[in-house]
């Protein structure tokens, strides 16, 4: 057991080294364009990796994870309109006010579960979208804030270009925040966050004190979008209210799903996967919107575990069709629902 | 005081709309906590169809039943085709939802592009009439009688028939109604075919008023949200006292601070979840 745990681990760090130097050396193989759409599925995948937390990890169905996205970016665009902070304490600032916005508005929506729970993050959200909307003199309204300056790592200036420049920084701070995303999701507190998903009243029995733990991944969340709308207003050199409208959330929504909600890697697959059908397929057709919609579609019943399953997903297929048992440990899913609806029984009870 | 008679008939017949709507997603989303983010697409169909249909025929109730049966069609596809199987998956429905919300959206663009259409009201309801000293157009007098006869019927079949107790029931307690052999599948396949259908009905009188153009459903969408958490999940007298709150605050604010209508409606969702997480009135889970 400890050999194939291992083992595992191994092939875990090998991927991560080998994801890292493909990044790394992509400015030189890659054009502008390509850097640059490289750059936002970046951004997007701390976004919907930091949604993750409370969607996958926590079972908290948010559909309002843009506010804090959109916070993050309003922030950035500030202070750099009206102060000329340097990014690095921008940044830092638009995290500490992600995290203040989800203390503010945490306590109000861990009150609800399930659909309330959705709608009144995506009600808390519109409400922001529409301060935000109608504050004109202060954050632009409509027009928001154009003209945010592109930071640079100055020892970089003059040998790569300012694309490329600005996705290096953009990889060194993603790379660090879904680092320190992967410590948190395996310490006892991410340990904590799954069993509240699973059966939050036997957490509750054993001790844990369940709602600072679900207070915690709120902030932890907000952060981690807040930094990833910091970075993401840089990217653009603009912040407006798209930034913060529900139907960012929900895109980030999707693209957890789509990879994979509650698995590490998922999210970042279902970023690459969105962002590249908005991108690839808009090139070559008008329809790509409904592209969209039938991909999410297709997710939903072909792959409802999302994309990250796709490997094992194809091996059961396989062996079902060699009529042989499945390769690996599998869990039928009717005796998982069986085993749910028991669960339920008793909880109820 | 710009609150007279012609802001309430115009509120009252924005209700109207919004009750059709969200009727069917307030007893759906109570009844297997089903999220349905193509509501609004419901509603975008039953225009298009029946603006459509108005305008070859001619023949504007014609037009509304063409619209209904349309949104039926959908719902059907959508009920049968994927929500059966993603029973008290929440995520999955969201997302599958919101494809659904993208492909109609998209044909919908494809087919009758994106330029709002309008359709004029039938002859006999064109026009105006005078009521209580001030002049208000005939068609939303129309339209708050159908939404007021709708609302009474939705209520009676709910609240006063056995079949309407079984989906109550199911609101409440659906593992007990299971229990007692009824099928709440089948019930709650015909609610949302219902629904779906009064969505449908919705667009196509909506129409003349609201006019149809891709975004009216995300608009009519997220209108139809509120209108149900504030109401109280699987409530009918909820959806309908809810729907005609939303309504009158966003005609009132929309006259006195045109830009803000938007936000008001919002906060006070906000403000009555914070209050009352169950909505008005629903019945704390």
């Amino acid at each position: 057991m400890m050999m194939v745990e291992f083992l595992r681990q191994g092939r875990s760090i090998v991927f991560v080294v080998a994801l890292l130097a493909a990044l790394a050396v992509a400015p030189a193989v890659l054009p502008t364009y390509p850097l640059s759409v490289l750059t936002e599925i970046l951004i997007f995948t701390l976004f919907a990796m930091s949604l993750n937390l409370l969607l996958g990890y926590a079972g908290l169905p948010s559909l309002g994870h843009s506010a804090f996205f959109g916070t993050g970016g309003y922030v950035v665009g500030l202070l750099a309109k009206y102060y000329g902070t340097p990014a690095a304490a921008a940044l830092l600032i638009a995290v500490v006010a992600g995290v203040v916005l989800a203390l503010i508005t945490g306590p109000f929506v861990l009150r609800t579960h399930g659909a309330y729970f959705l709608i009144l993050t995506l009600s808390l959200t519109q409400v922001l979208f529409g301060i935000v909307w109608l504050w004109r003199n202060v954050t632009g309204g409509d027009d928001g804030l154009p003209g945010i300056p592109t930071p640079k790592l100055p020892f970089l200036i003059g040998r790569v270009s300012d694309t490329a420049n600005f996705y290096y920084l953009a990889l060194v701070i993603v790379a660090v925040a879904v680092a320190s995303l992967g410590w948190i999701v395996r310490s006892p507190f991410g340990l904590a966050l799954i069993g509240i998903r699973e059966n939050e009243r036997y957490l509750e029995g054993l001790g844990y004190p369940t709602w600072t733990i679900k207070y915690a991944a709120y902030a932890i969340a907000g952060a981690y979008a807040a930094l990833a709308g910091g970075l993401f207003a840089y990217f653009k050199g603009f912040v407006g209210p798209g930034q913060i409208s529900w139907l960012l959330a929900g895109e980030a929504m999707v693209m957890v799903i789509v990879g994979g909600a509650g698995t590490f890697w998922g999210p970042a697959l279902g970023s690459v996967l969105v962002l590249l059908l908005r991108y690839e397929v808009s090139a070559f057709t008008q329809r790509w919107v409904m592209i969209l919609g039938i991909v999410f579609i297709l997710t939903v019943l072909l792959l409802p575990e999302g994309f990250i399953r796709l490997p094992k997903r194809l091996r059961d297929i396989r062996s079902r069709l060699r009529r042989e048992a499945p390769t690996g440990p599998t869990v039928a899913p009717v005796g998982r629902s069986q085993e749910r609806a028991v669960e339920r029984a008793i909880e109820r009870s | 005081m710009p609150v007279n008679a012609a802001s309430l008939v115009i509120g009252l017949s924005y209700a109207s709309l919004l009750f059709l709507v969200a009727v069917g997603l307030s007893v759906v989303f109570g009844l297997m906590r089903f999220i349905n983010l193509a509501t609004g697409s419901l509603y975008l169909i039953g225009g298009y169809i029946g603006w459509s249909v108005a305008r070859s025929t001619g023949n504007f109730l014609l037009a509304v039943l063409a619209g209904g049966v349309a949104a039926l069609l959908l719902g059907i596809l959508i009920e049968r085709g994927f929500l059966a199987r993603l029973h008290r998956k929440e995520l999955l429905q969201v997302c599958l939802t919101l494809g659904v919300a993208y492909i109609v959206q998209d044909v919908t663009r494809w087919i009758w592009g994106g330029d709002p259409l309008r359709l004029r009201p039938p002859e006999m309801l064109r026009g105006s009439l005078e009521l209580f000293g001030s002049v208000v157009p005939t068609y939303r007098v129309f339209l708050i009688g159908v939404g007021a006869v709708l609302a009474v019927l939705v209520w009676y079949v709910l609240e006063r028939t056995k079949w309407g107790a079984y989906v109550r029931a199911g609101v409440d307690d659906i593992e007990m109604v299971e229990c007692l052999g009824v099928n709440v599948r089948r019930v709650f396949a015909i609610v949302f075919m219902l629904g779906a259908l009064l969505s449908g009905i919705g667009g196509a009188l909506g129409t003349p008023v609201t006019g149809v153009a891709p975004g009216t459903d995300v608009q009519l969408l997220l209108m139809a949200l509120i209108v149900v958490v504030l109401g109280g999940l699987g409530s009918v007298s909820g959806a309908i006292v809810a729907s005609v709150i939303v309504a009158m605050v966003d005609t009132v604010v929309r006259t006195f601070w045109p830009q803000a209508s938007f936000f008001a409606v919002w906060a006070l969702a906000a403000l009555v979840l914070i209050v009352r997480p169950q909505g008005l009135l629903g019945r704390a889970s």
